[in-house]
């Protein structure tokens, strides 16, 4: 498992542009916000919490299609597959590789894209806090739509429409606890509930994903 | 032996050819019935109930609103009921009727979305609001698109039906968890259940159940979007037995030259 969890960062690492790049259009989605809303400091500052943890989420969306379309492609999901380690597994260190190097980077450059966006300052632990909380769950569940959409020629755009109502829940809690948090209320009651929806999906869809999994390498 | 034979008989209609027989001797009957439903209850509730005395005329959308919002959401039950008969028993008339319900369930969805739109513009003086019935209704449109998309996008039959059926099983609770998550998010605009509710019966709270005047064309409404549903689905899971009878032949004809 370990060996499966060090190849997958490596390769996330060196294999050029994979890495940066949910970074670089995180970075990019929250330049273009002020040039479509006006660069109003008081605007941006009501807008921040959900602009950056839309950002995120569509950050997360990007790199999805090449979490198992590159290791499909190879035959390495074959040999997986028949390997002694069960799917189930698999598809959790998978889905952990994704977060190490796409959900925890953006957890990381969050406060600093705040800053862009004027993001009130209780805002910056809430949103680191609802980011690390959150963003498991989107791996998690992209991993799934990933798997689902893993055989098919065209599937970058199938995957979006598949994930983002999936995303649905967390979006709403995670945006919640951060806009909460930006204006000084209690944030504990949507950080339980995104905790809660982490933690059941990290829990179950596994066994979802990789059910999936072994119908398409069928 | 009986004893079985009765609980077997369900599933008889898992075969394709029973499956069609039967329902092609019930449909034409079935067709009568929904046009006769739909035409008495919207015939009814346009012409022969009064208006409303806030709501003028636009209250007669409830003939379709209702109904249709009914069954978008039943439509979507159906199709994960299904979708499990698929995954634990493999019958492909099952696959095949979840495929074939769910273009109606995302029609029905469009139509009370577009209704509701329809009548908020006048009621609520505006054409969308953030509420939470409307925007789960929305994200259940959504997970519809995702759903029939899937299904187009897999060629190999068996593989599409097992994937969303997967699909469906999975975004039925994200489905929920969204519909609890809006909730949460934004307070109501839209009324709460008014149609069939405790005590509403018994008319101990006739304040804000629906007046019986509108009652019961509404309730034969509701039995005709029913009927038209399952009048739907029986047609379209025919179409598709039959496409993929097609299908089979020229693969044995092909295989034969």
């Amino acid at each position: 498992m370990i060996a499966l969890l060090t190849r997958d960062l490596r390769l996330a690492l060196r294999a050029g542009g994979g890495f940066g790049l949910g970074l670089a259009f995180f970075l990019i989605l929250t330049v273009l916000v002020p040039f479509s809303v006006g660069p109003q400091s008081a605007l941006l500052a009501v807008i921040a919490p959900g602009v950056l943890w839309l950002g995120a989420l569509l950050a997360c969306l990007l790199s999805l299609d090449r979490l198992l379309a590159l290791d499909w492609e190879d035959g390495t999901l074959d040999l997986l597959a028949t390997a002694p380690l069960p799917l189930e597994s698999v598809v959790t260190i998978k889905a952990l590789a994704h977060w190490l190097t796409t959900g925890l980077p953006l957890v990381l450059v969050a406060p600093v894209l705040g800053i862009l966006l004027n993001l009130p300052t209780p805002g910056y632990v809430w949103l680191v806090v609802s980011l690390l909380v959150g963003t498991p769950a989107l791996s998690v569940i992209g991993t799934f739509g990933a798997a689902l959409t893993v055989g098919l020629k065209r599937g970058g755009l199938l995957l979006s429409l598949l994930v983002l109502p999936m995303y649905v829940p967390t979006l709403i809690f995670g945006a919640e606890v951060a806009r909460r948090g930006a204006e000084g209320m209690a944030t504990s009651t949507p950080l339980l509930l995104l905790a809660g929806i982490t933690a059941a999906v990290i829990a179950l869809l596994p066994f979802a994903s990789a059910a999936v999994l072994r119908v398409n390498l069928r | 032996m009986t004893q079985t034979s009765k609980l077997n008989s369900l599933w008889e209609y898992a075969n394709p050819k029973k499956f069609l027989s039967t329902t092609e001797r019930f449909l034409p009957g079935l067709w009568i019935v929904t046009a006769l439903c739909l035409a008495v209850g919207l015939i009814w509730g346009f012409f022969f109930t009064g208006d409303d005395y806030k709501q003028g005329s636009t209250v007669k959308i409830i003939y379709l609103h209702v109904p249709a919002a009914l069954m978008a959401i039943n439509a979507w039950l159906m199709m994960l009921v299904t979708s499990l008969i698929w995954v634990v028993r493999r019958h492909h008339v099952s696959a095949l009727a979840a495929r074939a319900a769910a273009p109606v369930g995302a029609v029905f969805t469009l139509i009370a979305l577009v209704t509701g739109a329809i009548w908020g513009q006048p009621m609520w003086g505006t054409w969308w609001e953030w509420d939470p019935r409307l925007t789960s209704f929305l994200i259940l449109f959504l997970f519809y698109l995702g759903y029939i998309a899937l299904w187009e996008a897999i060629e190999d039959p068996d593989t599409a039906a097992d994937l969303t059926s997967v699909l469906c099983l999975v975004g039925s609770v994200f489905a929920i968890l969204s519909r609890y998550a809006v909730n949460f998010w934004n307070q109501g605009l839209h009324q709460g259940a008014s149609v069939f509710r405790a005590g509403a019966v018994t008319g101990t709270d006739t304040a804000e159940k629906v007046s019986n005047i509108y009652f019961y064309p509404l309730l034969i409404c509701m039995i005709g979007f029913v009927l038209l549903f399952v009048a739907l689905v029986f047609y379209r899971t025919g179409t598709e037995i039959r496409a993929r009878r097609i299908k089979a032949l020229q693969a044995r004809e092909r295989m034969s030259a």
